[in-house]
């Protein structure tokens, strides 16, 4: 590919212009502590991130595969799950109750520890400064702690995998009464307090880290570099943040309601309970209103995973289709929209818990106008692709199949949101695939697609192709082989979260589906492990990155050195004197937003 | 054992990828890097239009394979759920039309406007007439869509018509009981703190309402065909959720919150045995929220049949009061004094006499 280096910003420049940056100068000496553990650079941090939630990625990935064993061969058993589980897999079948503890646990790591912390945590860390033109964070520091209260969420959320009575069992959504009342479920007993301390953590690592994103956009842009300027990963990990701050909130003080009622006798969500004979003496409570507090963080948090692979693929699409992003303030304002519209919806999921059905009118209106910001991002991205010319790099694959998963994710969501569909769609199968492909597998594409793109800014080294292409198809043809079919065990009503349907005359149809599902599901995990090689193989022995802009890319990280220190730039930020999307511009392949306008050149 | 050589087989798969990847980066370097740029670029371009091709034959397959399984090939058995399938069809037509054109369109685009040293990227960075046809046109379908799908929810969560038949349904850790209210068609009230299921109030249904004393309990529902009924719906522990997919309604069971939900039933059992050509068919109830361990086997049973099927089926029930009466009688000599005393027995006592007071 050609590749127009613009070096005039490396050029000898002598002095800073940020006098707070002043101590980066002395990074050179730094300690393997202080590089690689409590580091403050925020390029090592998105590294932690995102390896952490590679390990994740793994055990919540293997926890899927393990609960699709029991549903795609329930009458065979597995010796060696006895071998590793010892009485929680009896006789090589797992238990119900674990069984409820691996879907919880899937469900809890892959939205939070993989798709939130390892997604925006590793992308809004790395990219910000980089493409904003900054040094680093606000403010390092805050930035460092983020991800050492991640840190010791995972140690307690992994911890309570092996407590006696076992992790939190109650769905990811730990509804209570069920996650209030260690008599009517093993999980929630010990397991739930630490599930809630281990979230408490999570939400203060994303509030600490979103705070962060926040002031660093708003603030430390370089020169010339305004809103309007900076690239759709910004924008979308801008309203990512600002989402987390404004919702978090809500479900820690949901956590820490449930927690009271768990161990200090309050009767928040609690009233009238007989639980196995035993009658409670709690009275007044609303189990409904924790689902309230739950889902106002629950269902941005679906926005939050998402949008970050909005950016990203938006700003993947432009730079290898070669032209610039179509309809970039419809991009932008599309993003507001929804970020926006996140908060005004979360009663979607609540249709059928005797919610005032007139309250109901609303959220169904308020979800399904979600669709029109959405419609206006896929056409934008195909007259993107349209007369570009498309470099079909591993990055751009799967920028590619993350819109198509986008498109048959999102079109299920007009069927949930309209309230009279979700009372018979309502917590079957129909919802797993939905959202499934729409917030799982498409974020992960979203995800993988940001990998592959800046991994030479990460390592400057490339990931090796054949593994890269092996990784995009197997994943693209498991993700709808998986989730496709799921949608016709939806339309016969088969609910989720069932250990066997063996006993149900209605939903007993599936099995060939199922074994189906299960087979391709270890598949396509084992096809993620290979990534996960290729990815640690390349840091190390991977192809080496010689010229500075790879990709042909006009944002400014890549003007930074092949392997930026600490401070990114060695010399001065440069200045910004156009937007992040002049492709194919006036005949040139590309113009770098540090190139000034030109006096013949044509305005966009 | 064999886990071993399934470990084995998938090591020996890795290593044979992993060389292959490798090999295939040396060639590259050897033919130069934009040679095999454009030879994969043109590769993986021929497999989105592979992928678009077999994945829409792959989707008619699955339908094929499927589609019969599900239910949309039973009527909807009740009013509301005919509402329901009405809408699921109107949905699935704007949506389909959607998803074919818009993933046809992207796949061809990877395929068709593949790099080549030829083309230029057309500089294209936005056009308000597009924008605003695209925005404009989903909002008139959408609009559409809300307007129909909120005229039916209005029907379906609206009033129960007068005269509606009256069935308490409870869940608990794992099974469901009925409660009908007997000839005064009143259910008697009722006080979790007088819950006792050893002595036949597994309810806790407040016997000094004389409301209670014809109600009738059961572990099945049964439902007359054709009579709109409504169900008041309670959890005793956790929530749980009355899912009756043939019907195509669901409702949430909720400790301390009744909830209620009502639908005309359109077949008996018998005539959905002839419709299905299943002679097995059984209308079903199922937990459709996560409510412990055994979730997945919460499982009720609808019975629907003739005003005269039903009449007898309620005839032949004996009201819940009787039966604790007598039993209590049978055994009051020996056991009433000492069953006084009791741990279990106090809770009960204390709870009764505040709400004797409210009786007043």
């Amino acid at each position: 590919m050609s590749s127009e280096i613009t070096t005039k910003v490396q050029a000898g420049q002598v002095t800073h212009a940020h006098a707070g940056h002043e101590e980066h100068h002395d990074h050179h000496e730094e300690s393997f502590v202080s590089k690689y553990i409590f580091s403050q650079d925020h390029k090592m941090i998105a590294k932690q991130f995102l390896i952490t939630g590679m390990i994740w990625a793994v055990i919540g990935g293997l926890f899927s595969v393990i609960f699709r064993l029991q549903l795609g061969y329930p009458d065979s058993t597995f010796p060696f799950l006895e071998d590793l589980f010892g009485a929680r897999a009896a006789g090589g079948r797992i238990s119900n109750e674990f069984y409820y503890a691996l879907v919880t646990m899937h469900g809890t790591i892959l939205v939070f520890f993989v798709l939130t912390a390892g997604l925006s945590g590793t992308f809004a860390n790395f990219l910000i400064p980089l493409q904003i033109g900054a040094r680093d964070m606000a403010s390092p520091f805050l930035n460092m702690l983020s991800y050492w209260f991640f840190f010791l969420a995972s140690v307690i959320m992994f911890a309570s995998l092996f407590i006696q009575t076992g992790p939190a069992s109650g769905g990811w959504t730990i509804y209570p009464p069920l996650s209030a009342l260690g008599q009517a479920s093993e999980g929630s007993k010990l397991g739930m307090d630490y599930w809630l301390i281990s979230m408490s953590m999570f939400i203060v690592s994303s509030l600490l880290g979103g705070l962060n994103y926040i002031s660093t956009i708003l603030n430390m842009r370089t020169k010339g570099m305004t809103m309007t300027r900076l690239p759709l990963t910004v924008w979308a990990l801008f309203f990512t943040a600002v989402l987390g701050v404004l919702s978090f909130p809500v479900l820690l003080s949901g956590a820490i309601l449930l927690l009271f009622d768990r161990n200090l006798g309050t009767s928040f969500y609690l009233s009238d309970i007989v639980v196995k004979g035993e009658i409670l003496p709690n009275e007044g409570g609303s189990a409904i209103l924790f689902q309230h507090l739950f889902w106002f963080l629950g269902h941005p948090e679906v926005y939050i995973i998402l949008m970050p692979a909005l950016g990203m693929v938006s700003e993947v699409m432009s730079v290898n289709s070669r032209k610039p992003i179509f309809g970039y303030m419809a991009m932008v304002g599309s993003l507001f929209a929804i970020a926006i519209l996140a908060f005004l919806v979360w009663a979607h999921h609540m249709f059928v818990t005797g919610l005032n059905p007139f309250l109901g009118a609303f959220f169904v209106l308020l979800t399904l106008l979600i669709a029109v910001p959405s419609a206006i991002k896929v056409f934008n991205w195909l007259t993107t692709l349209w007369r570009g010319n498309l470099r079909l790099t591993p990055a751009m694959l799967f920028a590619i199949g993350f819109v198509s998963l986008f498109i048959s994710g999102g079109l299920t969501g007009i069927f949930l949101g309209n309230s009279t569909l979700d009372i018979h769609l309502h917590d079957t199968y129909f919802v797993v695939a939905h959202f499934h492909i729409v917030m799982g597998v498409a974020s992960m594409f979203g995800m993988f697609a940001g990998v592959y793109h800046w991994y030479p800014k990460m390592y400057g080294r490339y990931m090796n192709n054949t593994m890269s292409y092996i990784h995009f198809w197997v994943s693209l043809v498991g993700a709808y082989l998986i989730f496709w079919p799921m949608h016709y065990s939806g339309l016969a009503g088969v609910p989720r979260r069932y250990t066997d349907w063996s006993n149900w005359q209605s939903f007993n149809q599936f099995g060939d589906m199922n074994r189906f599902i299960s087979t391709v599901s270890m598949i396509v995990f084992a096809v993620q492990l290979l990534f996960l090689f290729n990815f640690f193989y390349s840091i190390w022995k991977g192809r080496k990155v010689v010229t500075e802009n790879p990709w042909g890319s006009t944002t400014l990280e890549w003007t930074t050195p092949i392997r930026p220190g600490h401070g990114n730039w060695p010399g001065e930020i440069p200045e910004v004197h156009r937007w992040a999307y002049d492709y194919g511009k006036d005949g040139r392949e590309f113009i770098a937003q540090t190139e000034p306008v030109g006096k013949d050149e044509s305005s966009h | 054992m064999s886990a071993f050589f399934i470990l084995a087989i998938l090591a020996l798969a890795f290593l044979i990828t992993f060389q292959i990847a490798k090999a295939s980066e040396y060639v590259s370097v050897l033919k130069g890097e934009e040679k095999t740029f454009q030879q994969n670029n043109r590769i993986n371009a021929f497999l989105f239009m592979a992928f678009l091709v077999l994945g829409l034959i792959g989707a008619w397959w699955c339908n094929e394979l499927f589609y019969k399984k599900t239910l949309l090939v039973q009527p909807a058995a009740s009013d509301h759920g005919e509402k329901i399938d009405i809408m699921l069809w109107i949905t699935l037509a704007v949506t389909g039309l959607v998803f074919f054109i818009t993933q046809i369109l992207l796949f061809w685009f990877a395929w068709k406007y593949q790099y080549t040293e030829k083309r230029k990227a057309y500089y294209f960075a936005h056009s308000n007439k597009l924008e605003l046809i695209w925005t404009v046109v989903p909002a008139i379908f959408l609009t559409i869509l809300v307007g129909v799908g909120l005229f039916y929810w209005f029907k379906i969560t609206g009033d129960a018509p007068k005269g509606s038949q009256i069935v308490e349904i409870t869940g608990k850790q794992f099974n469901w009981l009925m409660r009908y209210p007997g000839k005064d068609g009143v259910l008697g009230r009722k006080n979790y703190r007088l819950t006792d299921a050893s002595n036949g109030n597994a309810l806790g249904v407040d016997w000094q309402d004389a409301a209670s004393h014809d109600d009738l309990e059961s572990t099945e529902m049964h439902l007359v065909v054709g009579k709109p009924v409504q169900l008041v719906i309670n959890a005793q522990d956790v929530i749980h959720d009355v899912g009756l997919p043939h019907f195509r309604m669901k409702m949430d069971a909720v400790p301390g919150i009744p909830t209620t939900m009502w639908f005309t039933p359109k077949y008996t059992t018998a005539q959905m045995k002839q419709i299905t050509g299943n002679k097995d068919f059984v209308y079903e109830i199922s937990c459709d929220q996560i409510c412990g361990s055994g979730h997945y086997s919460m499982r009720g049973i609808v019975i629907v049949e003739t005003q005269e099927e039903y009449d007898k089926w309620l005839s032949s029930l004996k009201p819940q009061y009787l039966t604790v009466k007598e039993s209590q009688a049978g055994q009051a000599p020996a056991a009433a004094a000492p069953a006084k005393d009791t741990l279990a027995a106090k809770p009960m006592t204390a709870a009764a006499k505040p709400i004797a007071q409210n009786m007043k």
